[in-house]
């Protein structure tokens, strides 16, 4: 068996093979890998016995359910209205900055992605954004270099 | 008008601590029809946005012949400016869960499923832990009740209900056709109630105190308390549970940083109040109705930024399935961009709120129908910042 085939069929005993086990199995694949390779969807569709056309209709819907290749963390900035006010733009720019990306794009060395979302549910503690699944917030372009200057030597 | 003012006052029953269990047993010991009695009793509607009579909800599928039915915890909280489902599943986790157990005891359900926003999966492990002992207690009482968790990924259509139905069976989540409605034929087409987190943790509290307590908050059309999501340009942005129906003069009061120009009430899917209207307006079904966000601007924003942020989350957000809604979305951000930049007459607003007019009439489902919500009240109370 190949590794893809490996991780599918761990996720396929753990959730199952019908297409309720679909969002779990892709949802599990995103935490491993961070991203959807046509590989694996397709190999959850034999596995599934669906349609590759389902898997990828499903995948690309879904906007943390990555297509593209994704660094190890992935950083989602919070975009809508009041992280906007509470100076969302200078954060983005010190993450550029630092990380020599801009928004969509991942570093060389595969370690970072930086991406925008809508309301990630912080308002009140603005501005917000999350690595991975982890919420931080009440950001300062100091504090957000503290962050990433621990995930790049620590992590 | 004379409306009898309703002055601000703090309510503390979502985040007071209850003994669930002790609630539960006696809930269980109970007649279901009295339990249910209670729920249509104290005049509880939903939190989610919608403000449906949760009693009736949980009578019109109790009534449902089916064996096979399900509760569902709405738990995708995504409406910008909403963060309340987030704190009171941190805090008070298992008064949600025993929510949920009540209802699956009233309709007949065996299954209950949290469906989690993707934003929020770093609490799953806090509530997996209370998951557990919960499905425990169950089953040692003998009540063939279990609840699981499912996770979203991103996408904000999924809290509407049917499309979160779609996306729990494994598929793109986008929203069905109604009728049918959740309590005929919801997730896997079977009787399903769907309630907004906060709604449950009412209807725990209802078993626990009775139903006057709550039905003495409140006003005739909007019973009880309300959690709030305070956010914007406020000194005191934070999460509060107040007496349901006060005006927004009296809501900025309290909240506003003494220059608050308008109160955007519900989200990008609610109504922009301007400051001309704070003293007529009421917080509630009567007025402006909200699922809990509540932001505030005050005179150095500029609401030309506000709508097209808005705009811009929902051509985002939109599931593109049908065309008023895809289109309108599209149409609108582009619309105010060009009358902004001066490539359109002031007179093309006119026809983009036309256009929100139809979006209203012709779309899907309740994304689609209420981009006029904020697009009409906004453009239409702050027509200048649109075009200077
Ligand atoms: C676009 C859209 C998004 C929605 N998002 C949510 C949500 O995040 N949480 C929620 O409880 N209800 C949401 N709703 C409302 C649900 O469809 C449904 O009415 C609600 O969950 C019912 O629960 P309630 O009666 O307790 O409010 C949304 C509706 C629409 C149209
Ligand atoms: S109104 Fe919008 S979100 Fe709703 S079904 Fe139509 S395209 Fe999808």
């Amino acid at each position: 068996m190949t590794e893809v085939q490996e991780l599918v069929r761990s996720l396929t005993d753990r959730h199952g093979r019908t297409r309720e086990s679909l969002l779990p199995i892709l949802q599990g694949v995103v935490a491993k890998e961070s991203y959807l390779s046509d590989t694996v969807m397709t190999e959850i569709a034999k596995q599934l016995d669906i349609s590759a056309a389902q898997v990828f209709g499903t995948a690309t819907f879904y906007s943390f359910l990555d297509t593209e290749p994704r660094g190890k963390y992935v950083i989602r900035i919070c975009k809508t209205i009041t992280c906007d006010m509470h100076g969302k733009r200078q954060i983005a720019k010190a993450i550029e900055d630092l990380l020599k990306i801009k928004a969509g794009e991942t570093t060389t060395n595969k370690k970072f992605t930086l991406l925008e979302a809508n309301c990630l549910g912080w308002c009140h503690e603005a501005p917000a954004m999350l690595i991975n699944d982890t919420p931080y917030t009440k950001l300062t372009p100091e504090k957000v270099l503290e962050i990433l200057t621990d995930y790049m030597q620590n992590k | 008008m004379n409306i009898p003012e309703k002055q601000l006052k703090r309510v503390d029953l979502i985040f007071a601590e209850t003994e669930v269990y002790e609630t539960l047993e006696i809930a269980f010991k109970r007649d279901k029809q009295e339990v249910l009695n209670e729920i249509l009793e104290s005049g509880l509607r939903g939190r989610g946005g919608a403000g449906f009579p949760t009693g009736l909800k949980w009578k019109f599928t109790a009534e449902q012949p089916s064996e096979e039915k399900y509760v569902i915890c709405n738990a995708d909280e995504g409406e910008p400016g909403t963060f309340k489902d987030r704190e009171i599943l941190t805090r008070v986790p298992l008064k949600v869960l025993g929510g949920m157990a009540i209802c699956g005891h009233i309709i007949g359900a065996k299954e209950g499923y949290l469906y989690l926003r993707g934003e929020y999966r770093y609490l799953v492990a806090h509530l997996d832990t209370y998951l557990n002992s919960f499905n425990d207690w169950l089953k040692k009482h003998g009540i063939d009740f279990t609840i699981y968790i499912r996770m979203g990924s991103g996408a904000y259509i999924c809290g509407e209900e049917s499309a979160l139905f779609e996306s729990m069976e494994g598929k793109r989540g986008e929203p069905r056709n109604k009728p049918p409605y959740p309590t005929v034929a919801g997730f896997r087409n079977k009787p399903t109630v769907i309630n907004n987190v906060e709604t449950l943790v009412y209807a725990t509290v209802i078993c626990k105190y009775g139903a006057s307590l709550f039905k003495n908050l409140g006003t005739f059309d909007s019973r009880g308390s309300k959690v709030f999501s305070v956010s914007g340009d406020t000194p005191v942005a934070g999460i509060y549970e107040l007496d349901f129906g006060m005006t927004v003069e009296r809501f900025v009061e309290e909240f506003g940083d003494g220059d608050t120009k308008a109160v955007q009430v519900g989200g990008a899917s609610g109504f922009c109040v301007p400051r001309k209207k704070f003293k007529e307006t009421i917080i509630g079904f009567e007025g402006v109705p909200t699922g809990g966000s509540m932001k505030l601007f005050n005179s150095s924003r500029s609401m030309y930024n506000v709508l097209h942020n808005y705009l811009d989350f929902f051509h985002e957000e939109s599931c593109g399935q049908c065309t008023p809604c895809r289109i309108g979305c599209q149409q609108l951000l582009h619309g105010i961009e060009a009358v902004k930049k001066g490539e359109k007459s002031t007179a093309y607003l006119i026809t983009l709120l036309k256009l929100a007019e139809t979006m209203k009439i012709a779309s899907k489902c309740g994304l689609g129908q209420s981009v006029g919500n904020s697009f009409k009240s906004i453009v239409e109370n702050f027509k200048e910042e649109m075009i200077y």
